[in-house]
């Protein structure tokens, strides 16, 4: 028993939902008691989705469950089928409903359906949403394709077989869905990038895809594995059965949109690109190099979030914006290993819960200048004072923007820098009305969106005001004396945590029972020899 | 009785379970803390319908049952019990803890009612721990708040006191105003439940008139009767005329004379009248559709049916205790359409079909109703605003005003063309 006060990831039925949303013609029949469909609101809600997920949920009560659930679920399929015709039905259950063993996918079977059943069990107390999806994603693909008989051609898969067959090359971009990462718009941005070269799109999937498309898949060349989370068993199985090869890079980024592009010409047996087809693509580049990005030298993040962006984050920002990275980690148990093992590399050990709390404890411990996370950690960083920008899900209904926005590729590169270095600069401003604040331009209570973003005023820990005074500490710690509050005032707050905390650290070392000004700049030149 | 036309509905359902009034109660009771034992989806059920405002550490949370937990239920008890024993260590402002039981805690049996009365023993009253269902097999959305005040009444404390009772969570400036307002009409003692203190709830004996502020409440209603509690019946205070009558069903009920309570009452009622005519102006003709998910449903369309000239098109509600509406169905219009149940496909087949003005929903349905050309209005909104009372009258039909007025700007150009 695990007591969760908030999850980053729901249910596994969830990440079914996911897949079924995003395409075409599925429906998904859910035995699940009505509180399940909740879970309509996070499409409708926060991807501002026009339409219902199509998702019958059987809504099975406590008098049911004396009587006949298996024909209650049948007729659920029944009806959903003459209403929604579908070109495929899912069937599965949350949480409830594999307690009671109806097995709705066995009755499916048996019900003579002229559609194709694929049946799902995602084991609801051990599993959870992107573990969900990926195994929707991969039941989907491989109960369409399995009752096709595949040609000779498909099983004798060539990735450079475009050649001969004298035509360009295609391949499929596997992983986008629903309520995933900006993949709306990653979408068009990869297409639009592999246009440049030549590339073809097969299939894209399960975004927007029908069934017949999934079944056109073994058609391309190779698989592009946009999002690891939802489709890497798909790809590996494609891999397996049909010979299909995919690309392992995931293009966020500028450093590893160019080794996508090199690793997908290389898996095609294409020329590789030329240098000036794919340098400096990216006007992250030259601003990163540019002279007013001086003050982001050496800036402390903290990423954490699912593992595929944070893996591009920690990239990005320690080779591409000249970050130090002070702590990463993700929520995600099936990305685990990979982000370990890019933790180790810049000395640092991975965090890996799915509990909030520690992640913001260890947000406040290295005192990060910048977070980059997901809503939640959004909300830890506000309460801490901490500029933040969203990079994963789970997501709100703001992190689905209006405009064009993805992560993915030059543009997503360009995205990237100004989401990142914003919140930064309004951090600094912040810093300079603070400043300023006696001038009669600033009327009182004028803050920038960080102080007044959603509402819930709190103030961040290190404010001078709440240190607490001589009188009140305890034996062990040393207090700080009026004047030394007030030098500390004048600290940024966004190093004011760190400082306050060096300084304290020193003190005790150094065996001082009162912090003043003075202590303060011995503690600043103590940690900087 | 009145012309509405009872009819009953079964099929796939678009609601929440009870566990969703965790979101509101756990407001009220800033001392109390709701441990919701069951899986992963109850837990993002609650914090997806509690949207976006998480808090810092929040006061509900979830022992999320794991494999091993369904594997021996003697371990399952055991774990909740370390589960509830970090819990209180981590937040030792706890007074109150709820256990909620949720669909896989009562499919597997686990028994809560044991669990609580252990910890009870154990725990020696430093915090008292009750539990109640809201599971979504037993109960729907608002009735979660019955299963929780339910739990309370037995440990309410006994007086013979007159005293009037008033049942079903309040916002607390709405609460103040109509303690208030029945301390000048003359009812002296007058208390809430819940109440702002878990600790602190009122008393109940012979000498209490209840008076139900939420019609979701029958369970806790019944309670209140065996410990000798006067039910009084009413129709529901939203609205003008429906706070008027509930307030004057108290005053009755007390002796207080007419005269006296025209006095009082008149001056707001006229004001309160004055305030819902730009709202009615908007209102009035429009076509209204409810579907079925908090139980509000009824009052709030006989408010808007009488005080603002909706025309209803159908009323839909999870269930319906025909006590407990009485004298709101006796306020409909004649032939009143009022379905008990859901068929949610064929409920939007008939939306579709009527093409309402207005339809009020839950937030699964809300945007698809939009894409479609249909105005919303979200359900959830009415169990969290300030609408009791003949005073919050114009605030509430302005709930209803709003997304009508927001379709005519935002239809401007259309219309000048058309
Ligand atoms: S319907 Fe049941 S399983 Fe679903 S969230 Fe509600 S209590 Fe939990
Ligand atoms: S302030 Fe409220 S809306 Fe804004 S990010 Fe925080 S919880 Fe979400």
């Amino acid at each position: 028993m695990e007591l969760t006060l908030w999850t980053y990831e729901g249910p596994p039925h969830v990440g079914a939902m996911r897949i079924a949303s995003s395409m075409e013609d599925v429906h998904y029949v859910l035995h699940a008691p009505q509180g399940d469909t909740y879970a309509d609101l996070l499409f409708t809600m926060i991807e501002r989705r026009g339409k219902r997920p199509p998702v019958t949920y059987t809504t099975f009560q406590a008098r049911d469950l004396g009587g006949d659930t298996a024909e209650l679920v049948k007729s659920h399929i029944r009806e959903a089928v003459d209403r929604f015709e579908p070109k495929t039905l899912l069937v599965g259950e949350s949480c409830t409903a594999e307690l009671i063993q109806d097995q709705p996918g066995s009755l499916a079977a048996g019900m003579g359906l002229n559609v194709p059943v694929v049946s799902l069990e995602l084991p609801a107390y051990s599993k959870k949403e992107n573990w969900g999806a990926a195994e929707t994603f991969y039941q989907l693909v491989r109960g369409l394709l399995t009752n096709q008989t595949s040609t000779k051609e498909q099983k004798e898969h060539l990735p450079n077989r475009w050649k001969e067959a004298n035509r360009r090359p295609k391949v499929n971009l596997l992983g986008p869905s629903l309520l995933g990462f900006r993949c709306r718009d990653d979408v068009i941005e990869v297409k639009k990038l592999l246009s440049d070269f030549g590339i073809e799109i097969n299939v894209v999937a399960p975004l927007g895809a029908s069934s017949d498309d999934l079944r056109k898949l073994p058609e391309a060349d190779v698989n592009v594995c946009l999002y690891p989370e939802i489709a890497d068993s798909t790809c590996q199985w494609l891999e397996r059965n049909y010979g299909m090869p995919f690309s392992k890079k995931v293009p966020i980024g500028v450093g590893a949109t160019k080794e996508f592009l090199e690793e997908l010409h290389e898996l095609l047996e294409m020329t590789p690109p030329d240098k000036n087809q794919i340098s400096r693509k990216s006007r992250l580049t030259w601003y990163s190099e540019s002279v007013d990005s001086n003050y982001l030298t050496g800036k402390r993040v903290f990423i954490f979030g699912d593992g595929t962006h944070v893996l591009a984050a920690s990239k990005i920002a320690n080779e591409e914006l000249g970050f130090e990275v002070v702590g990463l980690g993700t929520y995600s148990r099936e990305m685990a290993r990979p982000v370990r093992a890019a933790a180790k590399e810049l000395g640092l050990e991975a965090l890996i819960t799915n509990d909030y709390l520690a992640v913001e404890a260890a947000m406040e411990e290295v005192v990060p200048e910048l977070v980059l996370g997901t809503q939640m950690e959004r909300h830890s960083a506000k309460r801490l004072g901490i500029p933040c920008a969203v990079i994963s899900t789970p997501m709100h209904v703001q992190d689905v923007p209006a405009r064009y926005s993805p992560q993915m590729g030059w543009e997503g590169a360009n995205v990237i820098f100004d989401d990142w270095v914003h919140p930064l600069m309004m951090g600094l401003e912040e810093h300079l009305i603070g400043m300023f604040r006696h001038d009669f331009e600033f009327v009182d209570g004028h803050q920038s969106h960080l102080g007044h973003l959603g509402g819930h005023q709190e103030k961040p820990k290190d404010d001078p005001q709440s240190i607490p005074s001589e009188s009140s500490s305890s034996e062990e710690s040393p207090t700080w004396t009026p004047e030394g509050k007030e030098e500390l005032a004048k600290i940024p707050f966004f190093v004011r945590g760190k400082v306050r905390r060096n300084t304290e650290k020193y003190a005790r070392q150094a065996g001082c029972r009162k912090i003043d000004g003075e202590t303060l700049y011995d503690a600043k030149a103590h940690f900087k020899a | 009785m009145s012309g509405a036309t009872l009819l009953k509905e079964s099929g796939p359902r678009e609601v929440f379970c009870g566990l969703t009034s965790i979101v509101w109660l756990h407001r009220r009771m800033p001392d109390a803390f709701f441990l919701v034992v069951g899986s992963r989806t109850c837990a993002h059920l609650i914090q997806s319908a509690a949207g976006v405002m998480i808090f810092a550490e929040p006061r509900f949370g979830t022992a999320i049952l794991e494999e091993k937990d369904l594997a021996g239920l003697a371990d399952a008890h055991e774990e909740l019990d370390r589960v509830v024993h970090d819990l209180l260590a981590r937040r030792p402002e706890i007074r109150t803890l709820f256990l909620v039981g949720s669909c896989p805690s009562e499919v597997i049996k686990l028994d809560l009612a044991r669990v609580a009365e252990r910890l009870n023993s154990k725990l020696n009253g430093t915090v008292r721990i009750v539990n109640y269902s809201g599971s979504g097999i037993e109960t729907t959305f608002t009735q979660g708040e019955d299963g929780a005040l339910k739990a309370l009444v037995p440990l309410m404390p006994t007086s013979q006191d007159e005293q009037l009772l008033l049942v079903g969570t309040l916002a607390n400036a709405v609460e103040d105003r109509l303690v208030k307002l029945f301390n000048r009409l003359g009812i002296t003692k007058v208390s809430s439940f819940p109440p702002r203190q878990s600790t602190n709830l009122p008393s109940v004996g012979p000498g209490t008139r209840v008076l139900l502020v939420q019609p979701y409440l029958s369970e806790t209603a019944r309670l209140l009767k065996d410990r000798g509690a006067e039910i009084l019946c009413a129709p529901f205070p939203l609205g003008v005329e429906g706070s008027m009558l509930w307030m004057q069903t108290a005053t009755s009920s007390f002796g207080i004379k007419d005269s006296t309570v025209q006095e009082i009452l008149n001056p707001l009622i006229l004001r309160a009248r004055q305030a819902l005519t730009p709202y009615k102006e908007k209102l009035t003709g429009k076509r209204l559709f409810l579907l079925p998910e908090s139980q509000l449903e009824i009052p709030l369309a006989r408010f808007l049916n009488r005080e603002c000239g909706m025309q209803i098109v159908e009323i839909g509600t999870p269930y319906l205790n025909k006590e407990m509406m009485s004298k709101e169905l006796e306020l409909l219009p004649e032939n009143t359409v009022v379905v008990e149940g859901q068929h949610v496909e064929k409920q939007l087949d008939r939306v579709r079909e009527k093409h309402p003005d207005l339809v009020v929903c839950g937030m699964g349905l809300a945007n698809p109703l939009e894409a479609e050309g249909i105005s919303t209005k979200w359900s959830i909104e009415l169990v969290f605003s300030p609408i009791h009372g003949i005073d919050q009258s114009s605030d509430l039909a302005e709930l209803f005003s709003r997304p009508l007025h927001r379709h005519e700007l935002l239809n401007r150009k259309q219309l000048a063309n058309a």
